[in-house]
């Protein structure tokens, strides 16, 4: 799960990484009230789990509480990038004089952490390792030792931020590495790491990613769907594994990458995938009916494509769930054409089952591509 | 005649008494698979499904000589359980489990890095070499024996793949896993598939996300002289989303399923468009050898 900025802040702070006063505002009076409690300029920053945020008029200095309050006023309710603001941060105006970057991530190839840190901060993060890479310091972190100060001194160094900010910076680095081991991040990202005029530095803004599969040993912020598409949350209230495309083949499927294959397969067929659904191993009955569900309450589905391939699901299984969720669903269900094809584990009994139900809306096809055609056939026919 | 397990080896399942490692035991004992042991802390001396239970991996080894564990407990006894059998001097220890966190797999990874285990997974269907054994849960009634090794991050993608080649047959097909960092990578497989005299030809299944792909690419161009067909999934997949994998999200241009395409197509190896025409190619390539 992407933390806000302000909650990425706030872990900062918990770790004794350096960040700018400030507070949290849902409304334009909320954000009067906090300038006034800072006394002084303040910054207005648009909280959406979202880049391009400056660009898209979502961040407004503000000089005092009167601004600030016309500044949220502004920028509560934007849309950046389809994410809805519902709070801004008030804070503690910081000119920086330096901009560096600092970055905790887990490297996939090496099956390791990595550190990455630039005296060169403030740009994107893709840009600069662009334009300039050896202005990025990449330097491994062991899991079982973690990183240590010399090892952070070492970084800050490498990276070329100047000498009299380096022991700070080093400071910095290992207490982001803490909100990285400690809180079970991801990807921990400081852009800038700002010197001020006052020769501090701090952390200007923030970016964290929390890894869901250890919430259980945290305390999480609640995962809010702040912009998210309705259908999405729905879905995931359902505990399925959705995400809203935008094309109008409802596609069901088990198993990640046979439903990433699946949404190629329409494509190639000539249409667009309205949906990433996967259902999993051992679909039940109620998972097949909160599916079809979702999907058939998405005003841009025209046909549906369910897509298994048994390999310890069973089809029969899956064809039970199919009649079962048809019959919960009603009149509804009959709202647009299926398209099944069952494959693997019991698939015999599986098709034998969807044949003697004879629901009008479902058809079968006994290969993959071949039902991604119907589907697609059947999608822009009634487009 | 395969790569990583054979007719010969001998598993111990941890995690066995629960109601997943049970259930999937018992598949791997129909699918011919010696299953030797099994392994929950505390119930060492019981009998389960006529297999002998040990409360610890260095237990059970001693006393039934396995040599392959597959592990089926829950995320959060997972890092121990996976611990104990790198500890225990395990050869091969294959993580079935989901929703490890990835800091538990990055501290496993690198401890079995440092021994002379090889971890599969987390997050995989495991191996198998069809009509010798199968540590893990790929249906085993779906292909048959055969020459042609496969190596896939996805599960149900690896079954449709060894149901459309069934009539040729598999040596052995290893899920890889999902997950963002995992202990046995393409590259692995690929190697160990060049060096087996039993396999012919290689299907490579990718997907979005990370450069696994990319690297694979490189590797077959100077050291792979057999054929390999592969296919890549997530052609359609929209920037930035998670696509059920941890590891399939794209972020940017880096990892997208073209990009992927067209280092392998670089370097001579053919990518299906889909599964099937995946098979096909395979079977094209195998006849015309």
């Amino acid at each position: 799960m992407d933390l806000f900025e302000h909650q990425a802040k706030e872990l900062f702070a918990r770790y004794g990484v350096p960040v700018p006063e400030g507070a949290v505002a849902a409304t334009p009076e909320e954000a009067r009230a906090i300038a006034a409690e800072l006394a002084g300029p303040v910054v207005v920053k648009a909280q959406v789990k979202t880049g391009g945020r400056g660009k898209a008029g979502g961040i407004k200095p503000a000089p005092g509480p009167a601004a600030a309050e016309d500044a949220a006023r502004a920028i509560l309710g934007m849309d950046i990038k389809g994410h809805l603001t519902r709070r801004v941060l008030v804070e503690v105006a910081n000119v920086p004089v330096e901009e560096y970057y600092a970055a905790f991530l887990v490297d996939r190839a090496a099956g390791s952490f990595l550190a990455m840190c630039s005296a060169s901060g403030g740009m994107e993060i893709e840009e600069l390792a662009a334009t300039d890479p050896t202005a990025l310091v990449k330097v491994p972190i062991d899991p079982l030792r973690g990183l240590d100060h010399e090892t952070a001194t070492f970084i800050v160094t490498e990276a070329g931020l100047p000498a009299d900010v380096a022991g700070e910076a080093a400071d910095i680095l290992v207490g982001l590495w803490k909100v990285m081991a400690g809180e079970d991040a991801v990807l921990v990202e400081v852009n800038p790491l700002a010197r001020t005029a006052d020769g501090r530095v701090l952390a200007l803004d923030g970016k964290v990613t929390l890894d869901e599969n250890a919430d259980y040993r945290h305390e999480r912020p609640a995962d809010e769907t702040v912009g998210g598409d309705d259908l999405e949350s729905r879905a995931k209230a359902k505990g399925l594994n959705y995400v809203k495309l935008d094309g109008s083949v409802g596609v069901i499927g088990n198993g990640a990458g046979l439903v990433m294959s699946t949404l190629d397969v329409v494509a190639q067929a000539g249409a667009k995938p309205a949906n990433f659904l996967d259902i999993g191993g051992g679909a039940s009955a109620q998972v097949m009916a909160d599916g079809l569900g979702v999907i058939l309450s998405d005003p841009d589905v025209k046909s549906v494509l369910v897509n298994v391939f048994g390999g310890i699901t069973a089809c029969d299984a899956v064809a039970d769930g199919i009649v079962a969720a048809l019959a919960t669903l009603g009149e509804q269900g009959a709202t647009h054409p299926i398209v099944v094809r069952l494959d693997g584990n019991n698939a015999e009994a599986g098709r034998r089952i969807l044949d003697q139900a004879a629901h009008p809306a479902v058809r079968q096809v006994p290969t993959m591509d071949g039902a991604a055609e119907e589907a697609a056939r059947l999608a822009n026919a009634a487009a | 005649m395969s790569i990583f397990l054979s007719k010969d080896s001998r598993v111990v399942v941890q995690g066995m008494t629960g109601a997943e490692g049970g259930r999937h035991t018992a598949r791997m004992v129909t699918a011919g698979t010696n299953v030797v042991a099994g392994v929950t802390p505390g119930k060492g001396g019981q009998v389960h499904q006529g297999i002998p239970v040990f409360s610890s991996v260095a237990e059970a080894m001693d006393s039934t000589g396995a040599d392959v564990s597959v592990v089926f407990v829950p995320p959060r006894f997972t890092k121990g359980a996976v611990l104990e059998a790198v500890d225990a001097g395990i050869g091969l220890c294959v993580v079935i489990t989901e929703g490890v966190p990835v800091h538990d797999s990055l501290e496993f990874l690198t401890l079995a890095r440092q021994s002379t285990t090889r971890i599969i997974g987390p997050n995989c269907p495991g191996l198998i070499s069809p009509g010798a054994s199968n540590a893990g849960i790929i249906p085993a009634d779906i292909t048959a024996p055969g020459r042609i090794g496969l190596v896939s991050k996805s599960g149900t993608l690896t079954y449709q793949l060894m149901y459309e080649l069934r009539d040729i047959g598999f040596s052995t097909a290893v899920g890889i896993g999902g997950d963002p960092v995992i202990g046995t990578t393409h590259i692995d497989c690929l190697r160990a598939f060049q060096d087996d005299p039993d396999t012919d030809a290689i299907v490579m299944i990718g997907e979005i996300g990370g450069d696994a792909e990319e690297r694979a690419a490189a590797y077959i161009e100077k050291h792979v002289t057999k054929p390999v067909v592969a296919y890549v999934a997530g052609f359609t997949a929209p920037e930035g989303k998670t696509m059920g994998h941890a590891g399939a999200i794209i972020s940017g241009s880096a990892g997208t399923a073209q990009a992927k395409k067209e280092a392998l197509e670089k370097v001579g190896v053919s990518v299906g468009r889909t599964p099937s025409e995946t098979a096909r190619l395979m079977r094209a390539l195998l006849e015309a050898a």
